[in-house]
């Protein structure tokens, strides 16, 4: 089933989204890479769901293009274009079978029967459901469902395959399972996939890239892992992963290297890693990148701090240290349970240390709480999904 | 002590579960002692007086007595099987007329009324709050010879006996017009249930908007046709006051044979004997038109 020719990309190209005076997509540009598994991480009302729509033609845009390759299908409707959309609630048709629902989009298109018993029955085995093809949805389970409506659309061969938050309405574990799976298709068929998600754990699994959305805009695009070690503003540091935060003042060079003034002592990062050479610097760190200094260590920041909390979390035990930095916001240090770690509990003066490459310097002017509540609720929301499922 | 409590502890189990499995029954009571007073009783009554033996053939004043006289029914289907027939053929016409006019109305308010929902599902019931018989009254006035209406269809040549009063055309046009919000009704229910992300689907997998209109909304909304056509159906086939008040004497139907039979000659067996034979027409068509729409599993 792989495409050997070229799979186009998408353009958003200055797309705007407007119901009445609230601005749900904002002058967005975007070029999503053919042949890519791409998601859209977002807190729900960032707009993503919306540039999903515009996209898959439920909804115009306001003002600006949408292209795919060099065809412009701003105004095309849903049934005029080769995209296909995998529904939050799946959308499957209740008084079709199984075979007849992902037959839907190829009899609307003319296809004739052999060819369409023949298709149906090979994307019926890609999603490893032939024996149920003569079920209606209401007998299948809710995974069972999910990869219905998958082979729904695949079954067509879109040049873009768009999945709207496809795996909120599943457990834990089968949520687990069918990001794997849907992963292996995706390699398989080789099509452009686009998904929607809150869960940025499953933005990171299953992406190759991840644009991060916040409030109608692209806060950063990129792959998972550069996007985790480098965000480039406060909203990403808190809402992809998790974040500490200060605030700080360059005050030199050192080579390579910029040297910052924060609360209770210096910190030095390479230049590359900050977004500006001068002025006010937000500086960051990931928590799994701190550790606890128990011997003498070269070449590395340091803060010191009093233990506030520890918690054992079997791989690994979370501090929480509160520092010159801020005495309001503590902070957070994951240390792997590998080699010993120094006996520390509550109460507990320690010295903190982390090497100076893994440091990034946001912009001063960035809120530093920008994404941590949304990081939060989003979290509240996936954790309700799956005790409703219980 | 401790020996004693698990035994009582599992007969008070033992207890409880009796009554959980009791109570569904005792729940049908009521509604059961009222069919069996109001519904089982007459019926088995009915049955007895549509099998009774004249005093005098021929002089229903004399009275009857009990009997097994069959022949009441076939000398009664003989007597008045055109206004059988025409019954049927009316309902079926007025369900017809019903659905075609309920349809897009339930549609409209169903996907597309926004905030006047509420208020146009009002609209709909409000003939309720009038009686039945001064709506149909009003009939009369409004498809009068001399009113606008007969005189607007006849002056565009539409209208071979010059009036619409005292014509099949009335009767079902008023047949048609009392049972609309039965027919209304249930399809705004079903139609309200599907679930508009379906007909998104629709669209994004290549159907244009009819073809989706008629491969999911409509699949979807027959439970609501089934019920609203049995709603308007078997009213109609029974009714008697529209072929009454707005018909001419050729157009009576079975209801008003079973009506005079009744009230005024008083021949009761007879009567009874339509009413038997209206019945279980009636259930046969419903039983087969259920069976024939396949829809027991969305109903």
């Amino acid at each position: 089933m792989a495409e050997q020719a070229r799979i186009e990309d998408l353009h958003l190209v200055h797309v705007t989204k407007s119901f009445g005076t609230f601005t749900a997509v904002d002058d967005l540009s975007l070029t999503v890479p053919g042949g890519g598994f791409f998601a859209l991480l977002g807190p729900s009302g960032c707009g993503k769901t919306t540039t999903l729509r515009m996209v898959a033609g439920l909804e115009t845009p306001s003002e600006g293009q949408i292209l795919l390759g060099d065809r412009d299908i701003t105004t095309r409707r849903p049934y005029e274009r080769s995209i296909n959309t995998v529904f939050q609630s799946y959308a499957l048709f209740p008084h079709l079978d199984i075979f007849e629902n992902v037959a839907f989009g190829l009899r609307r298109q003319g296809v004739k029967g052999a060819e369409v018993e023949q298709r149906v029955n090979a994307v019926l085995e890609l999603v490893e459901l032939t024996a149920l093809a003569r079920r209606k949805p209401a007998q299948l389970s809710g995974g069972q469902q999910q990869r219905v409506a998958v082979a729904r659309a695949l079954v067509n061969r879109p040049d873009v395959l768009l999945l709207d938050e496809p795996l909120g309405a599943l457990d834990l574990k089968l949520r687990r399972q069918m990001q794997i799976e849907l992963k292996r298709i995706q390699s398989e068929v080789g099509t452009t996939f686009i998904h929607v998600t809150h869960d940025q754990e499953e933005a990171m699994t299953m992406a190759d890239t991840i644009a991060v959305m916040n409030a109608g805009l692209i806060e950063q695009m990129g792959a998972p892992a550069e996007m985790y070690d480098l965000p480039r503003t406060a909203f990403v540091a808190n809402f992809l992963g998790q974040s500490n935060l200060v605030h700080g003042q360059i005050t030199g060079r050192d080579g390579a290297d910029l040297l910052v003034r924060v609360p209770g002592g210096e910190v030095r990062l390479p230049a590359n890693r900050a977004a500006d050479d001068s002025g006010g610097l937000i500086i960051g760190v990931r928590p799994e990148k701190m550790r606890i200094a128990y011997k003498d260590e070269q070449n590395v920041n340091r803060v010191r701090g009093e233990v506030l909390d520890v918690s054992f979390t079997g791989v690994a035990t979370q501090y929480t240290v509160e520092t010159p930095w801020d005495p309001d916001r503590p902070v957070t240090v994951f240390e792997l349970n590998d080699e010993g770690a120094p006996e520390v509990k509550a109460g507990d003066n320690v010295e903190l240390v982390w090497e100076y490459g893994f440091t990034f310097g946001l912009d001063g002017d960035d809120d530093l709480d920008a994404g941590n509540e949304l990081a939060a609720e989003a979290a509240e929301v996936a954790e309700a999904a799956d005790a409703e499922d219980e | 002590m401790v020996a004693v409590l698990p035994s009582g502890g599992a007969k008070f189990e033992q207890a409880r579960v009796g009554r959980r499995k009791s109570t569904p029954y005792l729940l049908l009571i009521p509604g059961l002692a009222w069919l069996t007073v109001f519904f089982l009783v007459p019926l088995f009554s009915l049955a007895q007086t549509s099998l009774m033996n004249a005093r005098q053939p021929g002089n229903p004043d004399a009275g009857f007595l009990p009997g097994f006289n069959v022949a009441n029914y076939s000398s009664a289907m003989q007597a008045y099987l055109e206004q059988y027939a025409r019954s049927f053929e009316y309902a079926a016409m007025a369900t017809v007329l019903a659905l075609i006019i309920a349809y897009p109305l339930a549609y409209f308010i169903a996907f597309r009324s926004g905030r006047f929902k509420n208020f146009l599902l009002v609209l709909v019931v409000a003939p309720f709050f009038a009686s039945f018989l001064i709506r149909t009254y009003a009939w009369r006035t409004i498809l009068a010879d001399d009113g606008f209406v007969t005189q607007f269809i006849n002056n565009l040549g539409l209208l071979p006996d010059h009036r619409i009063i005292a014509t099949p055309i009335a009767v079902v046009a008023g047949l048609t017009y009392n049972f609309l919000p039965f027919m209304t009704l249930p399809l705004y229910s079903s139609l309200e249930k599907i679930d508009v992300r379906l007909i998104e689907a629709a669209g994004d997998l290549y159907a244009k908007p009819f073809t989706g209109f008629r491969k999911v909304t409509v699949p979807l909304s027959l439970p609501g046709v089934v019920a609203g056509t049995l709603l308007t159906f078997i009213p109609a086939a029974g009714d008697y006051i529209n072929a009454q008040l707005l018909g001419g004497p050729t157009d009576r139907m079975i209801g008003n044979v079973i009506d005079s039979q009744f009230i005024q000659i008083r021949d009761y067996p007879t009567a009874a004997a339509m009413s038997f034979v209206l019945l279980v027409t009636i259930l046969v068509v419903v039983t087969v038109y259920v069976r024939r729409a396949g829809t027991e599993e969305l109903l």
